[in-house]
């Protein structure tokens, strides 16, 4: 196999965490900053906007889950600085101290009494500064397994379960061990497999804590809101299309990405920073993309692998998407979304060890700054996870 | 003989497995490798199927539980023999 001891050249952030993009985000703290975080990523090259549609008249844990993931992106490490803006000053500067406490520049503006020109003009002086400062920053050599990477899968086929999982799996169980942060989520995406995923936590205690998460996520969601058995959302009809028949016939592909023998030490709220040390820590997250990767990038995961069958095209503004495919009609016609082709599993020309050596070569390159498909493309979904009607 | 698979079969408890060639049509000897182990067989194909689609390796009743990965992923709601396309119209989840 590879040497996976091998290291990257990533940007070490104020608190010790490994980056591997250097963003300037201007972010809007609610929907109505949105416009004004535009014009000022329009104004200041070198900065990205991060537009959403939340922020306004949430409450409870609905509202704890819009500061934790804004506060989360901002204090990526694939994040230099940030600027944020919001519409009253007092939950903007809330979302401001809370990225403050990574150590790295962050500056809050509110436009209510000053108006969207004011408001730009005094951000895109600061934003300016924050380019000036992060551009300066060189990367530095660091171990490959500073670098916290997460995975979810999407648009499944069968093939997935074949050869994208299980080549991610792979991936896992050799660099888990040597102190990487994994990440895996889905929560209803396990369903048919659940038993299997509790089998794989570190212990009782955290398995108990995964099937009281997967129930009531049953008991709250699908059975509360569900009018039929689901079988038009979950499978997908890009899933049906692919071979894929049940839940539980996707649930047990889905699970093969967390590898043969890795365990899961901990399990997460949405976009909860893991608190337990390296390894790999199961997130209660949707299992459609975006919501999960969102999630996954505002708990500090700086690099995402993506295993698909159908072509999911994903991305994310701050964390790169590494696709990973065993399809060989995808790979053909979609290849320009596709990272790693490990469509050579199915043939029998590869075996899944190969698979995940292939993909740590791309991992490395890609922290190494090299683009992935979807940043290429220019997919930067940014999609907020909803706990329920604001006030 | 052959050297690419038509179909590859997870677990040797499975009862069916998937196509991962394109263009497979009805009448095709099947070439199909158990995953796990490696293990050859063949089989026949009694209707085009898709590539990433299923194919039972046996006969199934209404009411059997179709096994991959070696675990229950549904029960069989109309009947079906070995050779056929297992899919929406002849599988269903037993959740939700």
């Amino acid at each position: 196999m590879s040497n996976p001891k091998r290291t990257i050249w990533g940007y070490r952030r104020e608190n010790g965490r490994v980056g591997i993009r250097n963003h300037v985000v201007i972010l809007p703290l609610d929907d109505i900053s949105n416009a004004a975080c535009e014009a000022v990523a329009a104004h200041i090259r070198g900065t990205m906007a991060l537009p959403h549609a939340y922020g306004r008249l949430q409450f409870g844990e609905d509202l704890e889950l819009h500061f934790r993931t804004m506060i989360g992106t901002g204090s990526n490490p694939n994040v230099a600085a940030c600027v944020v803006i919001g519409i009253e000053p007092s939950w903007t500067q809330k979302v401001v101290d809370g990225i403050a406490r990574t150590g790295k520049p962050v500056a809050g503006f509110s436009i209510e009494g000053n108006g969207d020109i004011a408001t730009v003009a005094a951000a895109s002086r600061k934003a300016k500064e924050f380019v000036h400062f992060a551009s300066e920053k060189v990367r530095v050599e660091c171990p490959l397994t500073d670098v916290w990477i997460a995975a979810k899968c999407g648009e499944s086929d069968t093939t997935t379960g074949l050869a994208s999982c299980p080549t991610v799996g792979n991936m896992y169980d050799k660099l888990v061990p040597l102190g990487l942060y994994g990440c895996f989520g889905e929560t209803s995406e396990l369903t048919g497999a659940e038993h299997l995923a509790a089998d794989r936590a570190v212990s009782p205690e955290i398995a108990a804590k995964f099937m009281k998460t997967w129930t009531a996520y049953q008991k709250d969601v699908i059975e509360a809101h569900k009018t039929s058995d689901l079988s038009d959302s979950q499978p997908t009809k890009g899933n049906i299309a692919g071979g894929l028949t049940t839940i539980e016939e996707k649930a047990l592909g889905n699970l093969e990405k967390i590898g043969k023998q890795t365990k899961f030490i901990d399990v997460l709220e949405p976009a909860e920073a893991p608190a337990r040390g390296a390894g790999l820590y199961f997130m209660d997250t949707s299992s459609a993309a975006a919501e999960c990767c969102t999630l996954q990038a505002a708990a500090g995961y700086a690099l995402h692998i993506f295993p698909t069958g159908q072509g999911n095209v994903i991305g994310n503004p701050i964390m790169p998407v590494i696709k990973v495919s065993g399809n060989p009609r995808t790979v053909r016609t979609m290849s320009e979304h596709i990272d790693v082709d490990v469509s050579g599993i199915i043939r029998r020309e590869m075996t899944i060890d190969q698979a995940g050596d292939a993909l740590i070569d791309n991992i490395v390159r890609t922290a190494n700054g090299r683009f992935t498909a979807a940043e290429t493309l220019g997919h930067v979904e940014f999609v907020m996870t909803k706990l329920y009607r604001s006030a | 003989m052959d050297k690419i698979p038509h179909l590859l079969v997870h677990d040797r408890r499975d009862n069916v497995g998937v196509v991962v060639v394109e263009n497979l049509t009805a009448g095709t000897d099947l070439f199909c490798v158990v995953t796990e182990d490696n293990s050859e067989f063949r089989g026949v194909l009694n209707q085009d199927v898709p590539l990433g689609h299923k194919v039972a390796l046996k006969d199934l009743s209404v009411g059997d539980t179709v096994v991959k990965y070696g675990q229950d992923i549904g029960r069989i709601v109309a009947p079906v023999h070995k050779g056929d396309h297992v899919h929406t119209h002849n599988l269903k989840t037993k959740r939700w």
